[in-house]
Formats: C-alpha cells, sequence, structure tokens
C-alpha cells in the first residue's frame, strides 16, 4: 500500500508542473481570446527555445548540487564569436593569413569556445574547491568583459539572411528554434535517464560522499556536465544572435536567473539528486505562457517582474510541503 | 549530587540504555567505563541535556528534573565537555567562552573589556597562558579542550562531564587537566569522568561505575579494585552469538599489507597508522578490534585508496603489488569497502533503492557502451533483494524509509554486485537489529567459504568473537595483537585493545 501510494506521489510529482501548465492555460484561455491559438502557441515556445537550451544545462548542473551564473554571459561571448567569424573570418596581416567561415563553422566554434568556458568554470570548482556559486560569478563577469572586448562595445549586425534561418526560420511548420530546443532537451533526457553519466550526475547531487566512497571520479563528471551546460548556453546564444540578426554586446543579461526560475519551477531540488529535465521544459514553458499571458492581459511589465517572482516562490513552497509530508 | 533513576533509551533498532541507575557524588570523581556502545557517551547526553526523550527519571539535588535542551542542563549547573569540541573556530577565547551569555553595557553593545577581563581569569585559573583574544582555530586541540573546561568553570557548573577529555591531548596537557580536576573537586563539584585509559583513572577517579550493554553492571572505590577487575567486569557477559568454529585450509594469500602507515592530514608530523603489516588469505575472515580512535576505519580507508596523499606502505593483492591512487583504482582491484556510516558515506538515501545498488556496476550494464540496459538492471537488483532478504516493498521504494538493517543490505548487495576479492566491512551491524545482525553474519560466512577474504572492523567485541577465524587488535594506530579466534577471550582482547604492548 505504502508502495503504491509513494509511485503515486512520484507521478503526481512528474506531472505537477503539467497540470500546472494545463490551468494557466485553461485560464489565460478563458480571460482572452487570443491565447489559445496556434500561432500564438508557436510564438511561445520560439520564445522559450533559448531559455529551454539554457535551462536544461542549468538543470544538469543543479542536480548535481551545483549552479551556474555565468550561462548569460557565456551566451553573449558565444553569440558575439559565432558572428564575428562569420562575418570578418580570422585575419592575420603578419602571415597574410585569412581563414573564413562557413555558418557550421561559426555554430561549431560557437559551442566549442562555451564548452571551454564550462570546462573552465568545472576545473576551478573541483581542482580549487571553489564554491560554484562563486566561481561561475567570476565567469559572469569574465566572460561579459571579453564580449565588450571582442565587440569593442558596438553589436555585430548584418549577418546575412543564410545565418538568419536559425533563429526565425521554419520547419514542417515549427520555428527552427523550437526544433533545436527539442533536440537539446532529448539530448539531455538521454544523458540523464539512459546513460552512466546521468546515474553518476544523480548520485553526487544525491550524495556526494556516498559517490566518492563508490569510486565515481566526481572531478570528471562534474567537469562534464559544467563544459555540457556551457555548450547548450553557447547554442542560446547563436539562436539569439540570428534572430536578432545581431550579437548584442549586453545580449544574454540575467537570463541565468531565467534559467534557474525553470529549473526550479519544474521542480529540480538546489540541493541537488532530484528533478528532471522535463520538469525544467514545464518550468520554462510556464514562464513563457505567463510572459505571453500577461502581456496579452494588457498587465504592465513591472507588475509581471512581480507575477513571475509570486510564482517562483509558490512553485518551491508547494514542492517543499510534498517533501515534508513524505 | 546526580541520580539517574531507571532510565531507559530506545533509538530506532537499539535500546542504548536499559533501566540504568547511577548515583554521582560532590567532591568525587567518578569514572565510568565501559566498553564502544556500552551506553555512556548516550547518558551523559540525557544528563546534559542533549538527548530530551527518555524514560525515567534524574533526580538533582532531592529534585527531579527533565531537561529540554543543553541550556536548560547548564541554568541547572550541569556542563558536558564533549569527545567532539563544541568551540567556534573563528572566533576568539573570550568569544567562545561568552557565546550566548554576552555581557552588555547600559547601551546594549557588548562590554568587551568586562568579558575579557573575566576570560584572562579563567584562563589563569587553568593555568594557560594564552592571550584571550586568541581564535580557537589557531589552539592546539588540548588547549583548545581546555577552553572548554573554562566555559564550563565559567557557567560555574556544579557538575560538570568530561567524555574523553585526554583522547588528544599530552601528557603535560594532562597533568595540567588532573590538577585542575583535582582542584575542582576540592571546591565540592560533582566531576564524571569518561575515559578508556585505565591508567589515568587510578590517578584521578574516586569512585568507578562500569557499564555494560546499555547498564550499570558494578560500581564502588577505585581504591578497591584493580586493572584487571576492572576489564572482567566490562567484558563478562554472555555471548548471544555463536561463536566462529570453521577452520578453513587457507593456503593462498590473498592480500598483503606491508609497512602501511598514514598521516594526519592535520598535522603531517603525526602519524595515525603506525607501520601496519599483515596478510588476508583467501577465505579468511579477519576481524579487527580497537577502541575509539585506534584508527580502525583509517586503516580501512587506506586499504580502499581512499587516503592516496598521507599514506605509505606496499600492498600486493595475490602477489601483484598495487598502487592504490583513488577508490577507483581500488574497486578496479576487487577491494571494496562498506563504510562506516551507511547514511553518509554508503547510500543516497533520497533515491530509490535500484539506482543505489547498480552504482558499482553500470559500466557492466551499459549496452553498445552508450545507453544502459534497465531491464538488466531490474533484474540484478530483483535477485540482490531476494538473495540477501531485503524487506523491500519495490525496487523504486525510496531507501530513506528502509529500516537500518535494510539499508545496510543495500550497501553490502552494491558491493557483491561488483564480485570483489576482498570485502572490507566497518562496522557492518552498527544500529541494527539483532536479527539482521545474525543474517548478516551469516552472509559474511558464505561469502568467505566462497573464497572471499574479509575483514570486518567492529567495536562490538562478541561480533568480532562470533565472525571472524583471525582477530587483530589495535591500539592508537599500532597493531598490538593478532589472535586466532577460537584462541581468543573478550578480556583478553580487551586488554590488547587498551595498552600498547
Amino acid at each position: 500500500m505504502q508502495a503504491i501510494t509513494a509511485t503515486y506521489k512520484n507521478q503526481f510529482a512528474r506531472f505537477q508542473s503539467l497540470i500546472a501548465l494545463l490551468v494557466l492555460c485553461i485560464v489565460l484561455s478563458i480571460l482572452t481570446d487570443k491565447f489559445f491559438t496556434a500561432d500564438n502557441g508557436l510564438n511561445v515556445l520560439r520564445q522559450t527555445a533559448v531559455n529551454i537550451c539554457i535551462a536544461t544545462g542549468m538543470t544538469l548542473i543543479v542536480l548535481t548540487a551545483g549552479i551556474d551564473l555565468s550561462v548569460g554571459s557565456v551566451l553573449a561571448l558565444c553569440g558575439a564569436i559565432a558572428a564575428g567569424l562569420l562575418k570578418n573570418g580570422i585575419k592575420i596581416p603578419s602571415a597574410d593569413l585569412f581563414i573564413g567561415f562557413t555558418i557550421l563553422g561559426v555554430v561549431l566554434a560557437g559551442i566549442l569556445i562555451g564548452a571551454a568556458l564550462g570546462f573552465f568554470n568545472g576545473l576551478v570548482i573541483t581542482k580549487f574547491k571553489v564554491p560554484p556559486f562563486v566561481a561561475t560569478l567570476a565567469m559572469l563577469t569574465i566572460a561579459r568583459g571579453f564580449t565588450m572586448l571582442y565587440t569593442k562595445g558596438q553589436p555585430i549586425s548584418n549577418l546575412g539572411s543564410d545565418f538568419a534561418v536559425i533563429g526565425t526560420g521554419w520547419w514542417l511548420g515549427i520555428p527552427v528554434p523550437v526544433w533545436i530546443a527539442a533536440l537539446v532537451v532529448l539530448f539531455a533526457g538521454f544523458i540523464t535517464q539512459q546513460t552512466r553519466l546521468g546515474r553518476y550526475i544523480y548520485a553526487i547531487g544525491g550524495n556526494e560522499t556516498a559517490a566518492k566512497f563508490s569510486g565515481i571520479n566526481i572531478t570528471k563528471v562534474k567537469i562534464t556536465v559544467y563544459a555540457m551546460a556551457g555548450a547548450l548556453a553557447a547554442i542560446g546564444g547563436i539562436i539569439v544572435t540570428s534572430r536578432l540578426d545581431s550579437a548584442q554586446p549586453n545580449a544574454g543579461t540575467s537570463y541565468e536567473l531565467d534559467a534557474i526560475a525553470a529549473v526550479v519551477i519544474g521542480g529540480t531540488s538546489l540541493s541537488g539528486g532530484k528533478g528532471t529535465v522535463w520538469g525544467t521544459v514545464m518550468g520554462a514553458i510556464i514562464i513563457g505562457v505567463l510572459n505571453n499571458g500577461l502581456v496579452l492581459l494588457n498587465v504592465s511589465p513591472f507588475w509581471q517582474q512581480v507575477v513571475k517572482g509570486g510564482v517562483i516562490l509558490l512553485a518551491v513552497i508547494i514542492d517543499k510541503l510534498g517533501e515534508k509530508k513524505e | 549530587m546526580v541520580i539517574a533513576k531507571n532510565i531507559t533509551k530506545r533509538f530506532p533498532g537499539v535500546t542504548a540504555l536499559d533501566n540504568i541507575c547511577m548515583e554521582l557524588f560532590p567532591g568525587k570523581v567518578s569514572a565510568i567505563i565501559g566498553e564502544n556502545g556500552a551506553g555512556k557517551s548516550t547518558l551523559m547526553k540525557i544528563f546534559s541535556g542533549v538527548h530530551t526523550e527518555y524514560e525515567g527519571e534524574i533526580i538533582l539535588n532531592d529534585n527531579p528534573v527533565h531537561f529540554s535542551s543543553t541550556k536548560d542542563a547548564e541554568a541547572a549547573g550541569i556542563a558536558i565537555i564533549h569527545q567532539e569540541l563544541n568551540l567556534v573556530p573563528y572566533l576568539t577565547i573570550t568569544e567562545n567562552i561568552f557565546l550566548g551569555s554576552e555581557l552588555v553595557n547600559t547601551w546594549g553593545v557588548l562590554d568587551k573589556k568586562k568579558m575579557q577581563e573575566k576570560a584572562k581569569q579563567l584562563l589563569k585559573r587553568l593555568n594557560l597562558d594564552i592571550d584571550p583574544n586568541t581564535k580557537i582555530s589557531s589552539l592546539k586541540v588540548g588547549q583548545q579542550q581546555l577552553i572548554e573546561i573554562a566555559k564550563a568553570l565559567h557557567v560555574d557548573a556544579a557538575i560538570i562531564i568530561m567524555d574523553e577529555p585526554t583522547s588528544a591531548i599530552s601528557d603535560k596537557e594532562v597533568d595540567n587537566l588532573f590538577s585542575i580536576i583535582a582542584e575542582l573537586k576540592n571546591q565540592g563539584k560533582t566531576i564524571a569522568y569518561i575515559s578508556h585509559k585505565l591508567n589515568e583513572l587510578f590517578q584521578i577517579a574516586d569512585r568507578f561505575i562500569v557499564m555494560r550493554d546499555g547498564a550499570t553492571v558494578n560500581s564502588g572505590e577505585m581504591k578497591n579494585t584493580n586493572h584487571d577487575e576492572l576489564i572482567q567486569m566490562m567484558t563478562g557477559r554472555k555471548i548471544l552469538i555463536q561463536r566462529s568454529e570453521s577452520v578453513l585450509e587457507r593456503d593462498k594469500e590473498l592480500l598483503q599489507l606491508k609497512n602501511i602507515c598514514l598521516k594526519n592530514a592535520a598535522n603531517r608530523s603525526e602519524n595515525i597508522l603506525h607501520n601496519i603489516s599483515f596478510n588476508l588469505h583467501q577465505g579468511e575472515i579477519i576481524g579487527i578490534y580497537g577502541l575509539m580512535g585506534a584508527g580502525r576505519t583509517e586503516l580501512m580507508e587506506t586499504i580502499f585508496g581512499l587516503h592516496p596523499k598521507l599514506s605509505s606502505g606496499e600492498i600486493t593483492i595475490n602477489d601483484r603489488p598495487i598502487k592504490l591512487q583513488s577508490a577507483s583504482h581500488a574497486i578496479n582491484e576487487g577491494i571494496v569497502l562498506v563504510p562506516e556510516d551507511r547514511k553518509l558515506q554508503g547510500l543516497s538515501i533520497g533515491q530509490p533503492v535500484r539506482p543505489n545498488m547498480s552504482i558499482t556496476i553500470l559500466k557492466q550494464l551499459e549496452r553498445w557502451g552508450i545507453m544502459l540496459n534497465k531491464k538488466r538492471e531490474m533484474e540484478v537488483s530483483r535477485q540482490y533483494i531476494q538473495q540477501l532478504a531485503i524487506k523491500t516493498s519495490s525496487t523504486e521504494t525510496i531507501v530513506k524509509n528502509l529500516s537500518g538493517g535494510n539499508q545496510q543490505k543495500i550497501v553490502l548487495a552494491k558491493w557483491l554486485a561488483k564480485k570483489p576479492k576482498v570485502l572490507l566491512l566497518d562496522e557492518p551491524t552498527r544500529g541494527i537489529d539483532i536479527n539482521a545482525k545474525s543474517e548478516i553474519y551469516k552472509l559474511i560466512k558464505q561469502l568467505a567459504s566462497e573464497g572471499m577474504g574479509i575483514i570486518v572492523v567492529s567495536s562490538e567485541l562478541p561480533e568480532i568473537l562470533a565472525v571472524s577465524d583471525r582477530i587483530l587488535v589495535m591500539c592508537e594506530g599500532e597493531l598490538t595483537a593478532d589472535i586466532l579466534a577460537n584462541e581468543a577471550t573478550e578480556a583478553g582482547i580487551l586488554k590488547y585493545a587498551i595498552h600498547k604492548n
């Protein structure tokens, strides 16, 4: 009997955020007739795609009981470098050398740099025992600084219509960014649910000492996870740059907070070991729907922030109440 | 005078104190002695308001009392100096002494001058020549211990409980401590002194109280007893568990340790383990006994590769020398450890049974080196649940909801699944009920009969005698005895555990 209620509870926890999302959608459909349309739905998803990419990486990190505050800045730096490489290539006048980049080339370069920045985060956290909060806070500033240096504080614009496809294109009636986000989610879902690495991530978050006593190489797992989050932030950066047809030096500012909000609303515990990528996706969509709905309802942007904050609090409180009952 | 009357304290699965009675007299030092797990610390924690739920009564100067917090106990004049120090390392001596009872002036601002004056006086009484502005973290352990005593003096406690106060201090500091205790005694304070070091007790104590299995078995004047008698009283219990009988043909050496040393992480010039050497044969069960601080757990952790930078010595397995740089090295060599604290080191208790069990064998469960074969994982989990008779409603039950014995079996399962050559068990039955205990003993013997080499570390003598073929005794980081189990007696083992040589 206990087992049955426990499984039931688990199932409920899994769908808790989905139920919240459905309720939200129903309420908005009643309040405004513009909400429940296919166009608006795709619109919300397209706007949410970037946050889904970042928040998915954040989920992996939070599952190990870590945090990454640098994703917004990493997004900006990678977006800027991708744009810069696409537009100007690499010129080395002394050697009379010019390297041009294809779109695929700049995308890979951006992702690689994102992964490298995340790798560095992971290295600092594991080798020098710097708390993740501090290490990634430093990276937040450093990456933003490099973005400013690279762009000289000016946007890098006019990247061409081919590049714009990534952020604004459609395929099979669905926006390209949504396809990308879906791939990211599938990939992370596969990692967390189907692979050894995923198990190690949960094990470390659940009890790092026990993981160490089980012979798990904690350094390796953590570095991998931070590098993945960096790469996913870079993907977000490329989408943002492509959508705006411009790399903005201040792109992605405070995106880390939206990502953390999505993770938390999705039911992942900040103390690690508990939560799913699926939950985070729900969390991100809830934030997106909320933003969209409040605009449709003509709520002032100032109130929108208050409501968003309230929803985050509510989500965590509901989670905590559920935990206590156990 | 303090009287404990019929006190019973139960923890989940174990009765730590069983209807115990005890009297402590003013102006006397009462030595409280007993094996590990006899219930000494538990009783002291009741006296000092740490444990608040228990049956029975404490009578303080003819009044029944029931403390609901340590503050309560302190207000009633009882101070305890714990085995583990309770000082805030980054605060100064003065700040620590006055923590929670700070003096303020008429403006509500800290009166630092007055507190420092008082702290200085206290330190002087303890013959400590240190500036009261010194941070605790820069003091030696022995000095820290004296600061704890200063705290007790500061609250003017009439009853002072000391739990192993000399476990970490030098001889000179011990002398100083003893002269302070003598002075406190002369002032009419009641002192309870817990220690394993019998020599010390003959020096300092007036009375003795021997505890065993949560009850008082004997008490009297220190001058009317002697060493051997005390040891007899500590151990003379009926043995509930069948002794080890099996004598197998053991000619094949499995694991050899030679001159294993381990440095203290806090003070590298000090050794926790000194030149430990022994061999483990195939199918042999070695029991390692030692008192608190003998280095048993550290030895297990060293063999398991958890102290690569601090340890030295040679380890060979099947005559092949190995270097143990990490737990994963050890595991690859077939050495696994069931750690002392299952909740802290053995399990992720917020997660289900299945992933806890399979964590060690995920590599074997991989298909094409990528994906986990979950069906196979489920089968393995079910198999071990059945084999070890783990009482759980399903493979997906959260470990937290299982009893201690079943949790321990999950830790065992996770390592048995790895099919080890050498199984290290650190306190394998701590805090679990008698049935689960005997099941685990049976399992240990069965595994040995299948050829596994097993080392069991335990602080319970009956357990050591019940499971071991051979018994090693440790004392202060050294191996002091290597006896065949069927030639060993409880008193004999305890003697080696208490004395070096």
